[in-house]
C-alpha cells in the first residue's frame, strides 16, 4: 500500500511537470511573438498544474521550482511589455482576470513585482494589495507556496532603508507590516496542516510540516535583513508581533521552530535589550515545546555575544541580563509541569555557562543558578535518566573549567548540593571530574574548611555510597579512581604546620571511612603527607613554651601510628610494614627513639604475625635489615634487640639462599660505616660464616635433592661481602680469610657435581676484575690487594 | 444575400449608408448565419439620416409602386419564431409610384428617435432595430432591403449605490457574512468586497463567485426562464477556518454582459446575480445568490 502511494505520487509528479513544460512552452511561443494574451492564457495553464492535492510537500516543491523558473521569464516579458508601451495597471487587472485563483496570484504577484520595479504606484500599495489577495488560498501547501512566492519575489523591493522603493510614502514601517503580515498567514498555514486529514497520519503530518517549516521562517530572515528595523522598531512592533503570533498559534512544532529561528535571525543586541519581552513568551508556550533547546540557544549567543567583546559587557548588567533570565527559566519550569529533568538541568547548565562568561567575578550568582537547580531538584530523589545526569556533570563542570580553580567553585554552597541528585555512579564520575581539574591546574588546597568541602564533593570515591553493590564496579576503574584520590591527597598542602596538621586530621576523618578496598590505596598518600611534615618540622627547634597545642613531630607519629593500625582490617601487612618502616625512619631522623622503637616493634609483630608467604618473608626481611641499618637514634641496648631479632628472622627464612642472602645482609648492621660506635667486626664476621655455611648447607641439599650442587653464586655473593668490609678496613676480615674463600670457590667449581651456570662464572670473573683492578690502583688499597693472591 | 435574391431575377441594388457613418462607432453583431458584421452604434434620441441609393442592373428598370423606408424595433421570441412584434415602427415615403431607370439616391431622416430599449441577442428573445426599404411593386413582390443598427442607451451613476452585506449560514455546520461593495454595477465595473468566516464545521474545498443571467420570456403560464452562468471566478483554494476573510475582486469587463432590462415591453426581462458557491469536499454545494443591477454608464471615449 504505502510502496504504491510513493510509486503513484512519482507518477503524480510527473504527469505535473509534463504538463508544466507543455505548457510553458507555448507560453515561450507566446512571449517570442509577444502574444500577451496566449502568453496569459498559457502561464495560466502552467500555473495550473500547481492546483494539485496530490503532492506531499517535498514532491510539491519539485514542480513549484519549474513553475518559478519560467515565471522568472515571463516577469521578463512583463517587464518589457511595460517598456514597448503597455500600462502596468492594465497588465496587473488583465492577470486579475483568470478564473482559477491559484494561477490568478501567482500571475499577479509576477506582474506585482514589474509594477513595484515600475514605481508607478507606491510599494507599500502594492504589496499590500499582494498579501490581502493572497488570502484567497486557504490550502496550506499551496498557500505556503504561493506566499513564499510572494516572499521571494517582493525580499529585495521592500521600502527599506536606503532602498530605492523608500519614499515619502513608502517607509520601512511598511515593508515590517507587509513582512509580519505575510510571515502571520503564513504560519496559520502551516499550524492548520497539524489539524487536517486522519489521526493515524499525525506523524506523516509533522514529518512534512517540518519540511515546510523553513517556507514560514524564512519571512523571519527577511525580517532580519531589514536594514531599517532599529532597536526600537525591533521592541515596539516587529518582536512583539511576531511573538504574539508565536504564542497564539499553540503548536509545538511551529513554536519551538520560530523561537528558535527569532534567536538565529535578529542581532544578539537586539536580544539583549528585549530580554523581558522575549523571555515572557516562553512560560506561554505549549507544555511540550523543547524550551530548553530554545532558551539555551539564546544562552548561548548572548554568552558567545558577551565574549566577543568586553564593551558589550556593561550592556548585560545595564538590562539584567541575569537576573532576567533566572526568573524566566524559573517561570518556564514552573509553567511546564511535565519537563523532564534533563530539561531542567539543561535550563540551568546553560544558565550557569551564561553568568560564568558574562559575570566571571559574580560567584554568587553561579550559586544561585545551583541554588535555584537544587530546588528544582528537590523532591524527585536521585536522577535515573541518564542524559540528565550527564547534563549535571556538564553542569557542575562548567564552573570547573571556567575558574579553572576547584577552590572557587569550592565557595559555591550550593555545589555538593547538586551533587546529591546524582546516583552513585555519576557521583564518582563527578568526583574524578573535579580531582582531574585539580590535578590539572596543580590547586593547592590549603585550608581545612576547603578540604573538608572538597572531601564532601568527592566523597563518592571516598567511601561507599548506599546501594553500590562491589560486583559492579570494574576492578580496573576502581584502582583509577583511588589511585585519582591518593594523587589529590598530595595537592593540600599548607607551609603553615598548624594547619597542615588540621587538614591531614580531616584527610584522615574521610579516608578512614572508605573501608578495607580503600585504604591500602588513601593510608600511603596519607602516611607519606604526614611524613612531608615531619620532615618540615624536623629542621625547626621543638617549642620552646611547649604549647600544648602546637604541632610537634611527636603529634603527628601518634597519628601515623593510628592510622597505619586502620590498614590492619584490610589486611595488608606488607603494606603497613613498610610503611611503619618508613615512619620509623622519619622518627630516627627526629631524634625520637623511643617512637622509633615503637614503629619498628610494630613492624616486626606484622612480620612475625601476619607475613607467612615466603616470598614476602625475604622482602620484609630486606626493608626491615636496610631500614634498621640507617637508623642512629638507638641505644644499643634497643639495637641490640632489634638487630637480634633481625638476624634471628633471617636465618628462620625458609630457602637456604634466601636464608644466606638475609643473613649475609644482616652483617651490615654491625657495620655503619660513618659511625665508629657501630663498628662490629667480630658480629659482622660472624655474620658472613654463618651465611657461608648456609651456602654450604645449600650445596649439599641440591646435590642431596637433585644429584648436583647449585651454583656458586651465593659464595660469590659472600666473597663480595668478604671484600666489602676488607676495604672497609674491617680487623676481622683479613687476606687468608678471602684466600680461604677463594679456593673453596674454585673447588667448588671444579667439582664434578657442579652444574655450570655462566652468570656464576662471569660474576665470580668481575669479581676477580675488580680484585685486580683495585691492585693496580697502587696506594693503601692497592698494597692491601697485593696480599690477595687470585 | 443579395446574391441570392439576385438569383430571382434582381433587378436593382439597393444600398443604405448613413450621413455620419464614417464617424460613428461600429459595433459588432452577430448574425442569424452566424457571421458577424460591423453595424453603426445609436443612442435614444439621436437623428438617424442617411441616404437610400437604387441602381438598377444594367439595362434594366425598375417600375415600382412607390419607394419607403421604415424604422422598426422588434422582439422576436425564438419559440414564437417568425412572429416579430414591433414596438416601434416609423415610415418616411421616398418617392411615388413610377419607373427608375438609373442610379437614384433618397435623403432620409428620422429624428430624435425614441429608442427605449437596447438591442439584445439572448437566449430566448432578440431585441433588434432594423432600416427596412420596400420598393413596392404590384405584380413581381416587393424589393426589400434591410440595414440592422444597434441602440445602446447610457445611465447616469446611480444616486444611491448599497452595498449588499448579508450574514448566512446552516446551523452549526457553516455560518458566513459576505459583503460586496456595491448593488450596481456598471459593465466594465470592479466588484470588489469579501467573505468573512463566522463559523466552519464543514470541510470546505473551494468557494466560487459565479455571475448568473437569468432570462425570462413572456408572461403568465408561458414563461420560459433560461439562466446562463456568465462567469465563474474561483475566490479561494482550500477549507478556511473560523475568523478568516477573504478577499473578492471581480473585474467586469471580460465577460459578456449587458445592463439589467426589466419588463423590457411587456415581453422579457433581463437580470443578474452573484451567486457565491461553497463546495466540501464531498462535492456538496452550498450557495446563496444575490440579484445585481448591471447598467451602461457613458464611456468617456464615446
Amino acid at each position: 500500500m504505502i510502496s504504491d502511494g510513493v510509486e503513484d505520487e512519482e507518477k503524480w509528479l510527473a504527469a505535473g511537470i509534463a504538463g508544466l513544460q507543455q505548457n510553458a512552452f507555448y507560453m515561450h511561443r507566446a512571449l517570442d511573438s509577444n502574444n500577451l494574451r496566449d502568453a496569459l492564457k498559457y502561464s495560466a495553464q502552467m500555473l495550473s498544474e500547481l492546483r494539485t492535492s496530490r503532492l506531499s510537500p517535498h514532491k510539491y516543491y519539485e514542480l513549484y521550482m519549474r513553475a518559478f523558473d519560467e515565471l522568472r521569464k515571463l516577469e521578463m516579458f512583463f517587464k518589457e511589455e511595460t517598456r514597448r508601451g503597455c500600462s502596468i495597471i492594465d497588465l496587473y487587472e488583465l492577470v486579475q482576470h483568470a478564473g482559477n485563483i491559484l494561477p490568478r496570484l501567482y500571475l499577479l504577484c509576477t506582474v506585482g513585482s514589474v509594477y513595484i520595479k515600475s514605481k508607478e504606484a507606491p510599494a507599500k500599495d502594492v504589496l499590500k494589495d499582494l498579501v490581502e489577495m493572497c488570502r484567497g488560498i486557504q490550502h496550506p501547501v499551496r498557500g505556503l507556496f504561493l506566499r513564499s512566492y510572494l516572499a521571494q519575489v517582493s525580499r529585495d523591493k521592500l521600502p527599506d532603508i536606503g532602498s530605492e522603493y523608500e519614499g515619502d510614502a513608502d517607509t520601512v514601517m511598511d515593508a515590517v507590516e507587509f513582512v509580519l503580515q505575510n510571515f502571520t498567514e503564513m504560519n496559520k498555514l502551516w499550524v492548520r496542516m497539524q489539524h487536517q486529514g486522519p489521526a493515524r497520519e499525525k506523524e506523516k503530518r509533522e514529518k512534512e510540516r517540518n519540511e515546510l517549516r523553513d517556507l514560514v521562517g524564512k519571512n523571519l530572515h527577511v525580517l532580519g535583513q531589514v536594514e531599517g528595523i532599529d532597536l526600537d522598531l525591533y521592541k515596539d512592533t516587529v518582536l512583539p508581533r511576531v511573538l504574539e503570533q508565536v504564542v497564539n498559534c499553540k503548536d509545538e512544532i511551529a513554536q519551538f521552530y520560530l523561537m528558535d529561528c527569532i534567536i538565529q535571525v535578529f542581532p544578539d543586541e537586539y536580544h539583549l535589550q528585549t530580554l523581558d519581552v522575549l523571555l515572557s513568551a516562553c512560560p506561554q508556550l505549549q507544555p511540550s515545546v523543547d524550551i530548553k533547546t530554545v532558551l539555551s540557544q539564546l544562552m548561548e549567543r548572548l554568552s558567545n555575544y558577551a565574549a566577543s567583546s568586553a564593551e558589550v559587557l556593561p550592556e548585560f548588567l545595564q538590562v539584567e541580563a541575569f537576573s532576567k533570565l533566572s526568573n524566566a527559566i524559573g517561570k518556564v519550569i514552573e509553567a511546564q509541569v511535565d519537563m523532564p529533568t534533563i530539561g531542567v538541568v539543561t535550563l540551568y547548565s546553560s544558565l550557569l555557562t551564561f553568568t560564568l562568561h558574562v559575570h566571571p567575578d559574580r560567584l554568587d550568582y553561579a550559586d544561585q543558578v545551583l541554588g535555584a537547580c537544587v530546588k528544582k531538584l528537590s523532591g524527585k530523589g536521585k536522577i535515573v535518566d541518564s542524559k540528565a545526569t550527564k547534563q549535571i556533570v556538564a553542569l557542575l563542570s562548567a564552573p570547573l573549567e571556567k575558574y579553572n580553580d576547584i577552590v572557587t567553585a569550592l565557595k559555591l554552597s550550593n555545589y555538593p548540593r547538586v551533587l546529591e541528585y546524582l546516583d552513585n555512579e555519576t557521583n564518582k564520575v563527578m568526583a574524578t571530574v573535579i580531582i582531574q581539574s585539580v590535578m590539572k591546574n596543580k590547586t593547592c588546597i590549603s585550608t581545612d574548611d576547603k578540604v573538608e568541602a572538597l572531601f564532601e564533593l568527592v566523597k563518592g570515591l571516598i567511601k561507599d555510597l548506599d546501594g553500590t553493590l562491589d560486583d559492579e564496579i570494574d576492578e580496573d576503574d576502581f584502582k583509577e579512581e583511588q589511585n585519582s584520590v591518593a594523587r589529590l591527597i598530595q595537592m593540600l598542602y599548607n607551609d603553615d604546620p598548624e594547619e597542615m596538621f588540621k587538614i591531614i586530621g580531616i584527610v584522615r576523618k574521610h579516608i578512614l571511612t572508605g573501608g578495607p578496598k580503600r585504604l591500602p590505596f588513601t593510608v600511603p598518600a596519607l602516611v607519606f603527607s604526614c611524613l612531608k611534615l615531619v620532615r618540615q618540622l624536623q629542621g625547626q627547634e621543638e617549642n620552646p613554651f611547649g604549647d600544648e597545642t602546637s604541632t610537634t613531630p611527636k603529634k603527628i607519629f601518634q597519628l601515623l601510628n593510628q592510622t597505619i593500625e586502620a590498614l590492619l582490617i584490610v589486611p595488608a601487612p606488607e603494606l603497613s610494614l613498610r610503611l611503619y618502616l618508613q615512619c620509623a625512619e622519619a622518627a630516627n631522623d627526629c631524634d625520637l627513639e623511643p617512637v622509633a622503637y615503637e614503629f619498628f616493634t610494630q613492624a616486626y609483630i606484622l612480620y612475625e604475625e601476619e607475613i607467612s608467604d615466603s616470598k614476602a618473608q625475604v622482602t620484609a626481611i630486606h626493608l626491615i635489615i636496610g631500614t634498621l641499618q640507617r637508623m642512629h637514634v638507638f641505644g644499643i641496648e634497643n639495637r641490640d634487640t632489634l638487630t637480634h631479632k633481625a638476624t634471628g628472622y633471617s636465618a628462620k627464612l625458609l630457602k637456604k639462599p634466601d636464608q644466606c642472602r638475609a643473613v649475609y645482609a644482616c652483617s651490615h648492621l654491625f657495620w655503619v660505616d660513618d659511625q665508629e660506635n657501630m663498628k662490629d667486626g667480630e658480629r659482622v664476621l660472624l655474620c658472613l660464616k654463618r651465611a657461608l655455611r648456609i651456602a654450604n648447607a645449600a650445596q649439599q641439599m641440591a646435590n642431596a635433592a637433585r644429584g648436583s650442587t647449585g651454583s656458586v653464586t651465593l659464595f660469590v655473593e659472600i666473597l663480595n661481602k668478604y671484600l666489602y668490609f676488607f676495604e672497609k678496613g674491617n680487623p676481622q676480615i683479613t687476606v687468608s680469610t678471602i684466600q680461604g674463600l677463594l679456593e673453596l670457590i674454585t673447588t667448588e667449581m671444579q667439582s664434578d657435581s657442579t652444574s655450570p651456570d655462566p652468570s656464576a662464572d662471569a660474576f665470580l670473573a668481575s669479581t676477580m676484575r675488580y680484585i685486580q683492578f683495585q691492585k693496580q690502583k697502587g696506594g693503601a688499597v692497592g698494597e692491601k690487594y697485593e696480599a690477595i693472591k687470585a | 444575400m443579395n446574391y441570392l435574391i439576385g438569383a430571382f431575377k434582381p433587378s436593382c441594388n439597393i444600398s443604405i449608408t448613413f450621413s455620419d457613418g464614417k464617424s460613428r462607432k461600429q459595433v459588432p453583431i452577430k448574425k442569424e448565419n452566424g457571421h458577424t458584421v460591423m453595424v453603426p452604434l445609436f443612442q435614444s434620441q439621436e437623428n438617424i439620416a442617411g441616404k437610400i441609393s437604387i441602381e438598377p442592373i444594367q439595362g434594366k428598370k425598375v417600375d415600382h409602386n412607390g419607394v419607403k423606408v421604415e424604422l422598426l424595433g422588434q422582439i422576436e421570441m425564438y419559440f414564437d419564431r417568425g412572429n416579430f412584434y414591433d414596438f416601434t415602427s416609423l415610415v418616411r415615403e421616398l418617392d411615388v409610384p413610377g419607373d427608375i431607370y438609373e442610379k437614384k439616391s433618397y435623403p432620409f431622416e428620422f429624428s430624435t428617435v425614441e429608442m427605449p430599449y437596447e438591442t439584445y441577442n439572448g437566449a430566448n428573445v432578440r431585441l433588434r432595430y432594423v432600416l427596412k426599404v420596400t420598393i413596392s411593386r404590384g405584380y413581381a413582390g416587393s424589393i426589400v432591403e434591410y440595414q440592422d443598427f444597434v441602440v445602446r442607451n447610457y445611465s447616469p451613476l446611480p444616486s444611491i449605490n448599497n452595498s449588499i452585506k448579508m450574514e448566512v449560514g446552516i446551523e452549526d455546520c457553516l455560518h458566513i457574512e459576505f459583503e460586496y461593495n456595491k448593488s450596481k454595477y456598471h459593465l466594465k465595473d470592479v466588484i470588489i468586497g469579501k467573505i468573512y468566516f463566522l463559523l466552519v464545521r464543514i470541510k470546505l474545498k473551494n468557494m466560487d463567485l459565479e455571475i448568473r443571467r437569468r432570462e425570462s420570456t413572456g408572461s403568465g403560464a408561458n414563461t420560459h426562464v433560461e439562466t446562463e452562468t456568465l462567469a465563474k471566478f474561483e475566490l479561494m483554494d482550500g477549507a478556511p477556518v473560523r475568523g478568516e476573510s477573504i478577499p473578492i475582486r471581480l473585474f467586469l469587463s471580460p465577460y459578456e454582459l449587458t445592463p439589467t432590462y426589466r419588463n423590457i415591453n411587456n415581453k422579457f426581462s433581463v437580470k443578474y446575480y452573484l451567486n457565491l458557491v461553497l463546495v466540501d469536499e464531498e462535492d456538496r454545494r452550498y450557495f446563496k445568490q444575490q440579484e445585481i443591477t448591471i447598467y451602461r454608464l457613458q464611456e468617456e471615449t464615446s
